[in-house]
Order: C-alpha cells, then structure tokens, then sequence
C-alpha cells in the first residue's frame, strides 16, 4: 500500500529538481521566479502527502501556511520585476 | 462501512500517482520550454492539477482532514492562476519579448499606449 | 489610495464568508476559539470592504447555484484537457508550438466575472491570460490559429462566458 506513496514522492523528487535547475538556470529573474513559483506548488503537495504518511495533521496547517506565504511572496517579487528591471 | 473505506483507499491512491505524474510533467516543461510564457503555460497548468489531485487523493485516504484539505484545494485553484498572471503581465512590462519565428503581438502597442498616457499625467503635474 | 463607500449588505456578506473560512481552518467549536474568530472576521470584514473593490453580495444567491455547478463542471473537463495537451507538448522531442498573443473582448463588466474568467482562460488548453485593460483580454496563445478578435473569443472564451453572462447580467 505505502509503495505507491514512495513511488509519488519520487516523482515530486524529480520534479522539484527539475524546476530547481531551472532556478540555477533561468536567463532571466522572472524565469527564476517561475521556477520557484512551481517549486512551492510542489512543495505543498510533497508536505501533505508527508503529513499522511508521519500521520500528523499538523502538517495540512503548515502546507496552508506554506500555500499562503508563496503566493504573497511570487506577487511581491512580480512587482519588483515590473518597476525594477 | 469497511468496504467503502477499502474503495475509497483505492481511489485516493490513484489520485495522489496521477497527481504526482502531472506535477513530474509540469516541472519537466518548465525545464524544456524555451521562453518564458510557455514555461509559465505548461508550469501553471500542470501544477495546479497535479497539486489538487495528489490533496484531495490524501483527503480521500484521511476523510478527517478532508475539510482543511478542500479549503487549500480551493486556495491553490485561486491563487496559482493569479500569481502567474501577475509574473506574466510584470515580465512584459520589463521588456521581455516573446520568442520564436512568428510575430504576433497585440499587446505591445496597448502597453505603451498605457505608457504614454502615464507619461502626459506626469509631464501635466510637474508643470 | 482609493476608499471605497460602506455598505452594510457587503459587510455582512465578508463578515459571513471570513467567519466560514475561520471555523473551516480551526474545525472547533470551544467557546474562545469562537469569539476570538468573531472578533478577527468583524476587524477583516471592515478593512476590506473599506479598501478593496471586492465582496458583492451577488457572487452567491440560490438560483445561481445550478450555473456554478454547470461552470464547474465545464471547467473542470477544460481543466483535465489542458494537463493532456501539455503533457502531449512536453513529451514530444519538437516541442510542436507556434505562440503569440492575441487580444478579444468581453461583454462582463463585473470585475469579479472578470477575473473567474481570466482564472479559467488561463487554465484552458495553450492559453494565459497577460493582461486585463476595461474590457480587452491579452492572451497568450500557445498554438496560433487566428488573430480575428471574433474569431479568437469563440475559441478561447465563448463556454465560460455564455454561463457568467447569465449569473452576473
């Protein structure tokens, strides 16, 4: 039963690396911030999917925390790009 | 009872691999793609499914979370559309064109019809 | 900064709304978890009505419900077609796009319909919506096939906007 959860979190293993060499990468600033954008996504999902299988619930309210804080912030760096590049 | 609980395991199982397969796939075009609107098409996309499907599917697997877990589903169907939205529309505005052979651009010429218009205000309060 | 006039149908509505959200995230009942989610629902309440152009109270009546569940179900086919098609472009070694942005016009003119629309058009199949000016949508097209305004508002935005248009003209 839980092999299908290991395998699910090496695909998201995977993935954020991938957007993580994306984030070295990236020509530009707004590339890097996609990339991060992504990798918060993936994050989220990667915390809760963890917090079913620690079995603590704690975790949803930090993947929410987390879901919140990401968003603001990829907004923040999306003005500074628009006024400062 | 058991029996529902055992079906529901099933599906919540096949939910979190679909889930997890599309946010593979959407990391994989973020890496691929070669400019930075198809990058932010195919990442968004696919992330935003790919995140929504693996919740719910632990959702299905702890019915008791299930009420907080819909309520970030909720958020992340918001929020992730937007934030790409705003990346987008903040990039153009920094001067990043868009690639490849085919020129089809309608929205420069609304920008710096906005720009010049800002520009008259500033010229109109200073003087 | 823009300040915006109180109304005491908006207030109510945010104040119902933050409050739901309160008790969907505590999930109990335990009396100070209650007035301190009254006291935090009513402080929000009035900042955003105040500040923010948000919050109608028609975003939600009961013969509406049928439409929203209609839009979901329209969007959630539109979302599943989408993941395909990205996932068909990612996996083929050409990268098979031709892209381009491309601009139509809308007949909404709620700035929340607005925005559920150019949530919705973003998450379509090969498009993303760059920028809103009045009632002009930019969009980014990943697959150009036409630059027509009709034509690219049948494409892209004609399902979502044939079912907004009935729940907010």
């Amino acid at each position: 039963m839980d092999i299908i959860i290991y395998i699910a979190l090496t695909f998201i293993a995977l993935g954020s690396l991938l957007s993580f060499v994306r984030f070295v990468k990236g020509p530009t600033a707004a590339d890097r911030a996609i990339a991060l954008d992504t990798l918060s996504v993936i994050g989220i999902a990667g915390i809760v999917l963890l917090g079913y299988l620690f079995k603590r619930y704690i975790y949803i309210d930090l993947a929410l925390v987390y879901a919140v804080l990401g968003f603001i912030g990829i907004i923040v760096i999306a003005r500074f790009i628009e006024k400062a590049l | 009872m058991d029996i529902i609980h055992e079906i529901l395991k099933y599906i919540g199982l096949v939910f979190i691999l679909i889930g997890s397969i599309f946010l593979f796939l959407g990391a994989l075009g973020i890496y691929r793609m070669p400019d930075l609107y198809n990058r932010l098409q195919a990442g968004t996309k696919a992330s935003t499914l790919g995140a929504m499907s693996v919740i719910l599917g632990v959702g299905l697997l702890q019915p008791f979370w299930l009420i907080k877990l819909i309520i970030i589903i909720i958020f992340i169907g918001f929020a992730n559309p937007l934030s790409s939205h705003a990346l987008a529309r903040a990039s153009y505005r920094a001067g990043i064109k868009p690639c490849c052979d085919k020129e089809i651009d309608s929205y420069g010429k609304a920008v710096e019809k906005q720009l010049k218009k800002i520009q008259k205000k500033l010229k109109n309060l200073t003087d | 900064m823009v300040k915006y006039k109180f109304s005491l149908k908006k207030f109510i509505y945010t104040f119902v709304i933050v409050l739901l959200i309160w008790y969907g995230f505590t999930t109990s009942f335990a009396p100070a978890e209650l007035i301190t989610g009254v006291i935090i629902s009513l402080v929000i309440a009035y900042i955003s009505v105040k500040n923010f152009n948000c919050c109608d109270p028609i975003l939600l009546l009961p013969s509406h419900v049928l439409h929203f569940i209609k839009y979901f179900f329209v969007f959630l086919g539109a979302l599943l077609k989408a993941n395909l098609d990205v996932a068909r472009r990612v996996l083929t070694p050409g990268l098979p796009i031709n892209p381009g942005i491309v601009m139509f016009q809308t007949k909404l003119n709620n700035d929340f319909a607005k925005m559920v629309l150019a949530n919705s058009i973003t998450l379509t199949p090969g498009t993303l919506t760059i920028d809103i000016i009045k009632n002009k949508f930019y969009v980014h097209w990943i697959d150009v096939t036409t630059e027509d305004p009709e034509q690219v508002y049948k494409e892209i935005a004609e399902p979502f906007e044939k079912i907004l248009l009935k729940i907010y003209n």
